[in-house]
Order: structure tokens, then C-alpha cells, then sequence
């Protein structure tokens, strides 16, 4: 079993992945790959089966038929090394709200084994949250939780960076923020799978997209220039 | 990797709990209410009726480690915290390790507060004339409720009907700890001592803890995944 | 497996109607006398319900470990076989127990032993049915613990009550009540494996509707 130092991969195959409860589909036989340098949007309305999906390659779920792979290898032969190279951002943020930013980032670095120091220093001075470090996070609106958490999730620099729905309750600047950096991680190498059903903020922003609609793939195709005529285009034409 | 994960979860739970003190100070309260309840219940005349005293103790001891364990992952709901943990690099039995350790040292300290406390009400005292044995007692029923326990209610997490379903998961498979416990706090309580008695009941209690940390460990992570 | 399904039946058939034949026969017991005679459904009762349990506990650990769904239905249908001869077993003990000793239930070990048991698997049954999405793998846990606590059950109240006649009592039995005992021993575990089958094909049908609701769907 290779080391947590030593897990890396360069694509993500998500290779014919179902999943269900009960009767409920959430995801039907969904392929798609994503590679390093990939800005991956996933599309489609609410209850498509984004959040699932990412669920799944967050290794937080299994899926009820077919697999993901990372760089060819299954989660089980990674083993928790894996994890060193995963970054989520869910919609529930993860922070404690008792805990103070800067004892958020810290636990959550010590959990990767990683120096605290300067990585946290630098994480809240992005998140522009310097001044606040010592305030607790329950005392933070819904924009500075946001960055906080957006820095949390990329405190140790992860190869594939899941970001469902970060744009909520976000004003145009912050937005603009999260684009910048999202570029910047997909310049240095990352795979980004960007979920959302705002496609105003997927525009310019992602270069591949995979369209969901009630747990199916209905497209999986680079992004053209207009992304609501493209995705008004394909969910018509169902 | 694993041991440091375990502590560092502690370490943050203390944290936590140390802001407000809300989990510890409502567990002691609910512990000593308990006691209570149950004194009006079987106190005649003044004197705990039979081994009472033995059974109250341990009693209080589940009760109170029941909503302790309940309230220690409702904060971990709440933000779903509990997912970000599930991410960590570390084995995920890591995790419940972590977990079991701050419910250990929750239920001993409501221990602490409750042997005595009990003691005195049911002129119970004869039990510290083997301190020992009464630790060791403790020690092993605390540890079997909290390994199958703290499980439970990991698991229980995203469950629906969480907060009824752990007792009734629960309390059956941690009978014979009860047994074990009472009868062996019993057996101290009687005149004169029955040391080889609870010295048997804490065999047991080793056995039980070794083998449901062990199941609890193994299981936690296909139980964690969805 | 299905094609076995007909012999069987018929086989528990031919073993249940005449078990009580066999058991009008077999000798009077000293002590106890006409009543002694319902140990003979008492008794393998108990054969079925731990045999039940560790299907259970095994098809859980298949199941927790390699999400293979028919060793859930497995694990499913020997819960709820565990609890049904559970609760003949308890029915059928404190109806012995009334008329041989007085009184229907003195936290005798046996009984209690099998009480704390039922306890265990009728919450796996709860919990699958009030635990929401995801319950297959909490009632995995249970019958997982519940196979792994028996032993400890067994253990503890043992040691806290005995009045119940010694395990002993069956290897020393004579020849003319050996015969009839595990001739219901033997019927009794016919019966829990047909039970086990009927509940597991009903498993697998509401499985295949499932299937069929989800490909609707599409």
C-alpha cells in the first residue's frame, strides 16, 4: 500500500458509477474523466445528483455499482493516503463555530501532518480574515465562513479539488476571488470538478462540462463560449 | 498517523467543551437527577432497599453516558464537521478512537462525581474499602459502554429517529456489562467484601472491552461510509 | 437453492405432524410429568433462534464489508427468524415454567439469556425499519454485535441466576426421550430454514420491484 507521501495521480475516472437508495436514483451509470489542469463544471438543476456525486469522489460514499479511480487505482488500494490529495468544499462549510479561524485551520492542518505555520498565516491573510483570526467562527457572517472554509479545504494543496456550490451567498467580488484562485490551482496542475447550478458563475470559468439532470449525464463536452445557450441546447433537446 | 489523529480529535472536543462546559455541566446535573429518581424509588425507611445503591450507580452511570454520547455527535452534525474528519488522511478508526477517549473522560468524570455521591446517600462507603477493585470495576464497564457506545452513535449520525434509536440499539448489548458492574459493585458492598466475586466480574468486563473495541475498530469505517 | 425448497417443505411437512406422535409417546419424566413434554418444542426452539442468529451475524459481516445485498436479505430474513423462534422459545418457557415451578418468570438464566437476545435482534428490526436511508448497515452493526455479545450473555447471566435445568441435561438423556428430542431438533431446524428461504425470496422480490422502479425511471 503506497504511503501517504507518495499518493499522487494526474486523472479522475468516474467509470459507470450508480447509485441508489431503495427506490430513489440518485445516480445512473454516470462516465466521465477529468484530468490535471481540468476545470470540470458540473452542471444541471437542483437534485440532479451533483452533491452526490461529489459525495462519492470525496471517498465519503461508495457507489451502488461501477467505480472511481484515481490515476487508474482504486480508493481501496490507496488506502487513506488519499485522502492527502482530495480538497472538498460542501456546502455545509465544516468549521466548528466554536472555534476560532485560526484554531479551525489549525486542527484541520495538524490533521494532515502539515506545519502550521506559515500555512495558516498565509490562508487567512487570502481569506482576508487576519484581523479576525481569534474570533470565533459562530461570530462570522455567511461570506467570511465561505472563505474561511474555501481556505481550509485547499490548506493542504490537494490534487483534486471538489467545490460544491461555493458561490452561495457570495457577493460579486468574493466570487470574482474563488474564480481566480480556481484558475490558479488548474494552472499548477490541480483537477477541479466545480459544481453548480449557476451557470452566470460557471461561464469563462470552466473549460470542460458535464451536464446532470436527475442523476444521468446528459453531456460531457468542452465549454463553449455561450454556456446557457449550450446547456439550454441540451436540456431542450431532452 | 493513527495515535496523533486520535489525539488531536480529543484535544479539539476538549477545546470545544471547554468555551462553555455545556455538555459536561448538563451530563453531571443529569447524572445526579438520576440518582435521584431512583433513591425515591427504592428507599425505604431510610436504607437503599438490597443492593440498590450498586444498581443506582450504574444506572446513572448508562443513562448519563447515553445523552453524553448523543450530544458529543450532535456537535459534530451540526456543519457536518463529522464529514471533514471522515476526510482527514489518517485510518478513520483513527476517528472513533479519538471520540471514545473524550467519552471516557466525560463518563469519569461524572464517575467521580457520582461514587461518592452515591455512596453517601445509600450509606454505600463499604465500596472504597477496595479501592482497587471498585477502579477496576469502573474502569472496565465504563470502557465496554463507551467502545460499543460511541459506535453506536457514530453510526447513528446520519441516521433518522437518531436520538430514540441509540438506547434501544444500545442498552441490549450492554447488559452484561450492567450485570457485571452491578454485581460486582454488589459484591464489594457486602460484608465482608467479596473480593474473589468482583475480581471475576472485572475478567469478564476485560474480555468484553478487548473484544468490542476490537469489533468497533474494525467496523467503524465501512459503518462511516455511506 | 429453489429447487430444494419443495422437498423441504414437504420433508418439514412429514417431521411436524409427526413430531407430536412421537412426543405422546416418548416416556413420562419423574419429577415433572405431563409438562416436562413441552421441552420438546421448547428446546430445539432455542436450536433455531441461535442458529438464526449467526446466519445473521455472518451474512452482516458479508455485508457490511463487501455491500453484497443478498447477504443482506440473508441477514434481514435470519434476524426476523431469530426473533420468531425467540419468541417461541419465550412463549413456550414461561407456559413450562408456570406449571412446574409456580411461576411464570423468575429471571430464570436461560430465559433471560433469550429475553436480552430477542431485545437485540427486534432493534435490528426497528432500526431497518425507522433508521432511514442507509439502515442496511446499521442492522449490519446489530447483528454483528448481537452474534458477538451471545457469548458474553451467556456468560453474565449464567453466572447471576441459575435455576434452569443444566445444559448437561441433554447429552444425558435416555435413548427413549434422545430419539423424539432431536427428531424435533432436526424438524425445528427444517421449519427455520424454510422460514429463512420464504423471507429471503420475499427479500429478493422487493428487491427485483426496486429494480424495476428504477428502471422506470430511465
Amino acid at each position: 500500500m503506497p504511503t501517504s507521501a507518495s499518493v499522487d495521480f494526474d486523472t479522475v475516472q468516474v467509470v459507470d458509477v450508480s447509485r441508489h437508495f431503495g427506490r430513489r436514483r440518485a445516480i445512473a451509470n454516470v462516465s466521465f474523466e477529468a484530468k490535471s489542469g481540468d476545470i470540470l463544471g458540473l452542471l444541471g438543476p437542483n437534485g440532479a445528483g451533483k452533491s452526490t456525486l461529489i459525495t462519492m469522489l470525496a471517498t465519503l460514499a461508495t457507489p451502488s455499482k461501477g467505480e472511481i479511480r484515481y490515476g487508474g487505482e482504486s480508493p481501496a488500494r490507496l488506502g487513506p493516503g488519499l485522502r492527502t490529495r482530495i480538497g472538498l468544499l460542501a456546502h455545509e462549510l465544516h468549521l466548528y463555530p466554536e472555534l476560532s479561524a485560526k484554531q479551525n485551520l489549525r486542527f484541520f492542518a495538524e490533521l494532515h501532518g502539515l506545519a502550521p505555520h506559515p500555512l495558516i498565516d498565509e490562508a487567512l491573510e487570502s481569506a482576508g480574515l487576519a484581523d479576525r483570526a481569534d474570533d470565533a467562527v459562530s461570530s462570522f457572517s455567511r461570506g467570511m465562513r465561505q472563505r474561511l472554509a474555501l481556505e481550509r479545504s485547499l490548506l493542504h494543496a490537494p490534487r483534486l479539488v471538489l467545490f460544491d456550490e461555493p458561490f452561495t451567498g457570495l457577493d460579486d467580488r468574493a466570487v470574482g476571488l474563488i474564480a481566480d484562485r480556481l484558475r490558479r490551482l488548474a494552472a499548477n496542475g490541480a483537477i477541479v470538478l466545480l459544481a453548480t447550478h449557476d451557470l452566470d458563475m460557471a461561464e469563462g470559468l470552466v473549460n470542460r462540462v458535464a451536464l446532470i439532470r436527475n442523476g444521468r449525464l446528459l453531456a460531457d463536452e468542452p465549454a463553449s463560449p455561450g454556456l446557457r445557450a449550450q446547456y439550454r441546447a441540451i436540456i431542450g433537446a431532452q | 498517523m493513527f495515535f496523533r489523529t486520535a489525539w488531536l480529535v480529543l484535544r479539539k472536543d476538549v477545546a470545544i467543551e471547554a468555551k462553555s462546559w455545556e455538555v459536561v455541566t448538563t451530563t453531571l446535573f443529569f447524572a445526579v437527577s438520576c440518582v435521584l429518581i431512583f433513591a425515591f424509588a427504592l428507599v425505604k425507611d431510610g436504607r437503599a432497599v438490597g443492593d440498590a445503591a450498586a444498581g443506582i450507580l450504574w444506572i446513572a452511570i448508562s443513562f448519563s453516558g447515553t445523552l453524553a454520547l448523543g450530544r458529543t455527535f450532535e456537535r459534530e452534525r451540526y456543519a457536518e464537521t463529522l464529514r471533514a474528519l471522515l476526510l482527514a488522511p489518517a485510518p478513520r478508526a483513527a476517528l472513533y478512537t479519538g471520540k471514545l477517549m473524550g467519552m471516557l473522560a466525560l463518563l469519569g468524570l461524572a464517575e467521580l462525581l457520582l461514587v461518592p455521591l452515591v455512596a453517601l446517600l445509600f450509606q454505600a462507603s463499604a465500596m472504597f474499602s477496595r479501592p482497587l477493585l471498585l477502579a477496576g470495576l469502573l474502569a472496565g464497564g465504563t470502557v465496554g459502554f463507551c467502545a460499543v457506545g460511541t459506535l453506536f452513535a457514530a453510526m447513528l449520525v446520519r441516521a433518522r429517529s437518531r436520538d430514540v434509536l441509540l438506547p434501544i440499539l444500545l442498552y441490549p448489548i450492554i447488559i452484561p456489562v450492567i450485570i457485571a458492574g452491578v454485581r460486582g459493585t454488589a459484591a464489594l458492598l457486602s460484608a465482608p467484601p467479596d473480593e474473589p466475586t468482583a475480581i471475576m466480574w472485572i475478567g469478564v468486563l476485560t474480555a468484553f472491552d478487548i473484544v468490542f473495541v476490537t469489533l468497533a475498530l474494525w467496523t467503524f469505517e465501512p459503518l462511516m461510509t455511506e | 437453492m429453489r429447487k430444494a425448497f419443495g422437498p423441504i417443505a414437504v420433508l418439514a411437512g412429514v417431521m411436524l405432524v409427526g413430531a407430536p406422535i412421537m412426543v405422546a409417546r416418548a416416556p413420562y419424566e419423574s419429577t415433572m410429568g405431563l409438562v416436562q413434554k413441552i421441552f420438546y418444542f421448547h428446546v430445539p426452539s432455542w436450536f433455531a433462534m441461535f442458529t438464526a442468529i449467526g446466519v445473521c451475524g455472518g451474512a452482516s459481516l458479508v455485508h457490511l464489508f463487501r455491500n453484497n445485498p443478498r447477504a443482506d436479505r440473508i441477514a434481514e430474513a435470519a434476524g426476523e427468524v431469530a426473533v420468531l423462534f425467540g419468541l417461541m422459545g419465550l412463549v413456550t418457557g414461561p407456559l413450562w415454567g408456570r406449571k412446574a415451578w409456580g411461576v411464570w418468570w423468575q429471571w430464570d438464566a436461560k430465559l433471560t439469556i433469550a429475553l436480552l437476545l430477542e431485545m437485540t435482534f427486534i432493534s435490528g428490526i426497528l432500526v431497518r425499519k425507522y433508521g432511514g436511508p442507509g439502515s442496511d448497515k446499521l442492522a449490519a452493526a446489530v447483528g454483528i454485535f448481537g452474534l458477538a455479545v451471545t457469548p458474553f450473555v451467556y456468560e453474565a447471566v449464567n453466572i447471576w441466576r441459575t435455576i434452569h435445568p443444566l445444559t448437561s441435561v441433554v447429552p444425558t438423556l435416555p435413548a427413549s426421550m434422545g430419539a423424539p428430542f432431536w427428531f424435533c431438533v432436526a424438524a425445528f431446524m427444517l421449519l427455520m430454514v424454510l422460514l429463512l428461504m420464504v423471507r429471503v425470496n420475499l427479500g429478493k422480490r422487493q428487491a427485483a420491484l426496486d429494480e424495476l422502479y428504477l428502471a422506470y425511471e430511465d
